[in-house]
């Protein structure tokens, strides 16, 4: 479902299915809609038959990098006699996504749904839900859900009356978009400061709290307890294209496009009817010029690899981006690429932890390139530099935040390079739309 | 890392076994191979952030931080290739963009590591088109200042408060290229310890205020020394120019001090540098003393030791050397020896087993006892009336005598490096060295030997107190041929049984625990 837009038919609401339904909000129409049936199945299971279902159902992580859920859950190890916890990343805080927000205001309890089965099918009986600090609606809903669940004896230390615990706390993030990151979320969740830390170890060896812990997206976890109640081959067949990449996926579109908003559809669809078609195309009297398909920090498409690709983890790599979150920004003809880069650079200058030299300084040094070629003063030994600087941000820090500032600004001048070099013959931009004061 | 198996890796080109878990930079050291780090520092917990140690791993696809990345069997390392030096190169450009370069006023130029490895692997020229960022210079409290503009944000200094001291004074406050080091509201840099940031920091930012635009680090000359603060014996490294000792830092000893020092030692060596110096032997004629050459000095204290009884006011600071031909003029000549040591109060560093700037403030309290001398706050009690008193004081604290006490004795011979007032009875004074001036050895608190080299030049005739003490000796029928310290000390090792098998090449600069039977072996250290 488009939410606020009407659904699409090409659509599969499968998560999206009650977004804008008020009654499925509460823990009493939640029910009625099928709601904690998932996790009473899960808890009459055996843990690991609960990680089989989800390995062979191809569930991968939606928060970016697209890890097979299942076999991060095959890491926690059963019996080893430490604490397990099971995190939900719920920080959203990836420029241009906005699906989680939706799935926490709407269908609360189907995320608390899928941490409980998440918590006990890696023997977890702590489950943390990081929800970023400026979603208050969210934060409100998930809030009000979760006393529910207690109230109702759904969560505690006799989960639905099998004698099995399960807690979960909400942990609220303050403002920054590193705590994004899975284990600078663990740092901010532990009371530290929300640095990145060191792999190895990975999380499921020492996470939080020095110990084992998984952490999964909010549309991951979501998708949890449909795989559960319909099976594994159900899910599976949400496939138009490669089987490396199954089930739905939200979508969240922003910028110049007829109708932004979240959108469902099956992993393998193809991208140019989902901008032209479900999103109803560009505004009236312009044309799109650029898309970022994953949130701003994978690479920037140009129409012909964007009208090229396929909507799963394989398909957007195959045109020079990546899948990422799922954020769509969309650019028209009327938007100037360096500005938009220039944009985006300083969000990652902003947002960077400060612990890594390349990405601390790096990201301050090409954001001050970017507004100078913006502003006219631009040289041409500046494009080498700016491809240079990008070189040695990535892959050489401990998060990738670096790589995420590099990533577009490299994708830009590959791609736009015309542009580029109009701003600094020409002494400007040349579609004025920065001013000095800018 | 106690594994019984060790790891057997390549690191350019050279092979070498070290233990399972150790680090890949700790390996390299191992093998000879430096690979250029900030953050890394061997006494704090690995940061991982200055991403200056990555280094080339065969059949990795990307550059790895050696300081964070274990060691594995067959493991290929490469420092010097073009893919490493390239991604160093950027490092060390990043790092420039926001750096003064006013090196020509700043304090570290010189022992500055962005300094060196921008020499040596750096560009020749920056890029950055744009302002550098600016922040003003804060006072840390304590004997540290913070000059941000030059700080890489190594948290080197963050995380030895935090980890070590275990007293959270500092923090990386803001972020992205706005970070810098904060300090907690309150909290100032005035832990007994705290003075370690500024060796820790590998650039100038954290900056001593008692080094402060006194000297250009070519300009020093360095020994390596023990401090003579207190009983701890933390190794040192005294720095002195043009003959004046100018400042005083920790030498790394992993059995004594780690890599550090604290305040009161680092801060506590002007004495060292006294200027008002007896510099020949003395001799009273009537109520003024006469310049003598050491012979005629010499032959009036040989005159005035003849049948009388010898009491010994010897002091903490001296060295075992010292201590040992004053112990061979007891038994020579009959008679006893006391001494008195300063106390303060005791602080221990947490992060680190047995540290602390200890209560005894003299560095060879343990020596003294061992080598038969009383420790006492009222050392001349044991005075006899009529006694010949040798007073031994080479500084660090006041002479502990009473103008009654003096009076007691039939004559006073003073071995100082000063004349007080109170010492001004004396007979006959003889000018000898202070530990800076001199080679030696102090015993710490847990009976390790350690040595200490010569910092700076001995003023005039002053000659290390074992010397004339030998001379007397040699007139008193008891010859010995001891000619340098490292003789006396053989002496020393040959009659003594806890210092059996020691010489000075055995010492090394690590030095050597004494066996002695008075403590259980564990305490040992």
């Amino acid at each position: 479902m488009g939410y606020p837009h009407s659904p699409h038919p090409r659509e599969t609401p499968v998560l999206s299915k009650y977004f804008g339904d008020r009654n499925a909000i509460g823990l009493d129409g939640w029910t009625q809609r099928g709601g904690y049936s998932a996790l009473e199945q899960a808890l009459g299971m055996q843990p690991a038959a609960i990680v089989n279902i989800i390995k062979e159902s191809g569930l991968r992580g939606r928060g970016g990098a697209g890890f097979p859920t299942g076999m991060k859950w095959s890491f926690m190890k059963p019996g080893d006699g430490k604490p397990h916890y099971l995190a939900c990343n719920a920080d959203e805080s990836e420029p241009g996504t906005f699906k989680d927000r939706e799935i926490m205001r709407w269908t609360p309890h189907a995320l608390i749904e899928g941490c409980a089965i998440g918590s006990y099918a890696i023997g977890a009986e702590t489950c943390y839900i990081y929800i970023r600090g400026e979603f208050t609606d969210p934060l409100r809903a998930v809030g009000e859900a979760l006393r529910e669940a207690y109230a109702k004896g759904i969560l505690g230390t006799n989960a639905m009356g099998t004698g099995k615990t399960i807690n979960m706390y909400i942990h609220k993030g303050a403002g920054a978009y590193i705590c994004g990151e899975e284990t600078a979320m663990m740092n901010s969740i532990e009371g530290r400061r929300g640095n990145p830390r060191i792999k190895p170890p990975f999380p499921a060896v020492a996470g939080l709290f020095g110990q084992p812990t998984t952490i999964n997206n909010v549309e991951t976890l979501a998708a949890v307890p449909h795989i559960l109640t319909n099976g594994a081959e159900w899910y599976k067949k949400f496939c138009l294209s490669n089987p490396k990449s199954t089930g739905t996926k939200l979508y969240s579109v922003c910028g110049n496009i007829a109708r932004p908003g979240n959108y469902e559809v099956e992993m393998g669809f193809p991208f140019k009817d989902f901008l032209y078609d479900l999103c109803g195309g560009p505004p009236p009297g312009r044309n799109f010029k650029a898309v970022i398909p994953g949130g701003s920090s994978v690479p920037i498409q140009n129409m012909a690899e964007a009208e090229a690709s396929i909507m799963d983890y394989e398909g957007f790599i195959a045109q020079g981006s990546m899948l990422g979150s799922g954020g769509v920004i969309v650019f028209d003809d009327a938007q100037c690429m360096v500005k938009q880069i220039w944009r985006l650079a300083r969000f990652y200058a902003h947002e960077s932890c400060a612990q890594c030299t390349q990405c601390r300084e790096g990201t301050a040094w090409v954001t001050k390139i970017m507004e100078r070629i913006e502003l006219g003063q631009g040289t041409s030994r500046d494009l080498d530099t700016l491809l240079d600087l990008s070189t040695n941000m990535t892959g050489t820090t401990i998060c990738v935040l670096s790589d995420s500032c590099a990533a577009p600004v490299v994708s830009g001048i590959q791609k736009f390079r015309d542009e580029f070099e109009a701003h600094i013959s020409g002494k400007g931009c040349p579609m004025r739309t920065t001013t000095a004061a800018a | 890392m106690a594994e019984s198996t060790g790891v057997t890796l390549t690191i350019e080109g050279r092979a070498v076994t070290v233990p399972a878990g150790t680090s890949i930079l700790e390996a390299a050291k191992l093998a000879g191979v430096l690979i250029p780090h900030y953050c890394y520092h061997p006494g704090l917990p690995v940061a991982g952030v200055c991403r200056m140690c990555l280094v080339e791993l065969e059949k990795a696809p990307k550059l790895a931080p050696a300081c964070a990345t274990a060691v594995a069997d067959g493991q290929v390392v490469h420092v010097h290739t073009e893919k490493a030096l390239e991604a160093r190169r950027g490092v060390l450009e990043f790092l420039l963009i926001n750096h003064p370069l006013d090196c020509p006023i700043c304090d570290q130029s010189g022992e500055c590591e962005l300094q060196d490895y921008t020499f040596r692997e750096g560009r020749a020229e920056g890029r950055l088109l744009e302002s550098k960022r600016f922040n003003p210079v804060e006072d840390f409290g304590g004997d540290v200042i913070y000059v941000p503009n030059r700080c890489i944000l190594c948290t080197r200094c963050v995380r030895f408060m935090a980890d070590v001291v275990q007293d959270t004074v500092l923090n990386v406050s803001e972020r992205g290229d706005r970070a810098v080091i904060g300090k907690f509201e309150d909290k100032d840099l005035t832990h007994p310890w705290a003075g370690n940031v500024i060796d820790l920091c590998p650039v100038g930012s954290l900056i001593s205020k008692d080094f402060l635009n006194k000297a250009r680090s070519w300009e020093l000359d360095r020994s390596p020394s023990i401090c003579p603060n207190c009983t701890q014996g933390c190794n040192a490294i005294i720095e002195t120019r043009d003959n004046m000792v100018v400042r005083m830092r920790p030498r790394s000893n992993t059995d004594v001090n780690q890599y550090f020092l604290c305040d009161t030692g680092r801060l506590n060596y002007r004495w060292l540098n006294e200027t008002a110096r007896l510099e020949a032997p003395l001799v009273r004629q009537g109520q003024r003393f006469v310049a003598y050459d050491w012979d005629v000095a010499l032959r009036e204290v040989v005159a005035l030791l003849q049948r009388r009884r010898v009491f010994v006011l010897a002091s903490p600071m001296l060295s075992n050397e010292s201590l040992f031909a004053l112990k061979r003029l007891l038994d020579k000549t009959g008679g006893a020896g006391a001494f008195r040591v300063e106390r303060g109060p005791e602080a221990p560093l947490p992060g680190v087993e047995d540290l602390a700037l200890r209560a005894e403030r003299a560095a060879n309290v343990r020596g003294a006892e061992m080598l038969g001398f009383a420790k006492s706050d009222t050392p001349l009690e044991g005075l006899g009336s009529g006694d010949v008193l040798i007073m031994a004081d080479v500084g660090g604290a006041p002479l502990p005598v009473s103008a009654e006490a003096l009076a007691k004795a039939g004559a006073v011979i003073l071995l100082g490096t000063t004349l007080p007032d109170i010492a001004r009875v004396a007979s006959v004074v003889l000018p000898v060295t202070s530990m800076a001036e001199e080679e030696g050895t102090f015993t710490n608190l847990r009976g390790r030997v350690q040595r200490y080299m010569q910092a700076k030049a001995a003023p005039g005739m002053a000659r290390p107190l074992w010397w004339p003490v030998g001379d007397l000796l040699g007139a008193l029928g008891d010859r010995s041929d001891a000619y340098i310290a490292s003789d006396v000390f053989t002496a020393l090792a040959a009659q003594v049984p806890a210092f059996s098998g020691m010489s000075y090449d055995t010492l090394g600069l690590r030095g050597q625990v004494a066996s002695d039977a008075s403590r259980p072996a564990g305490a040992a250290r």
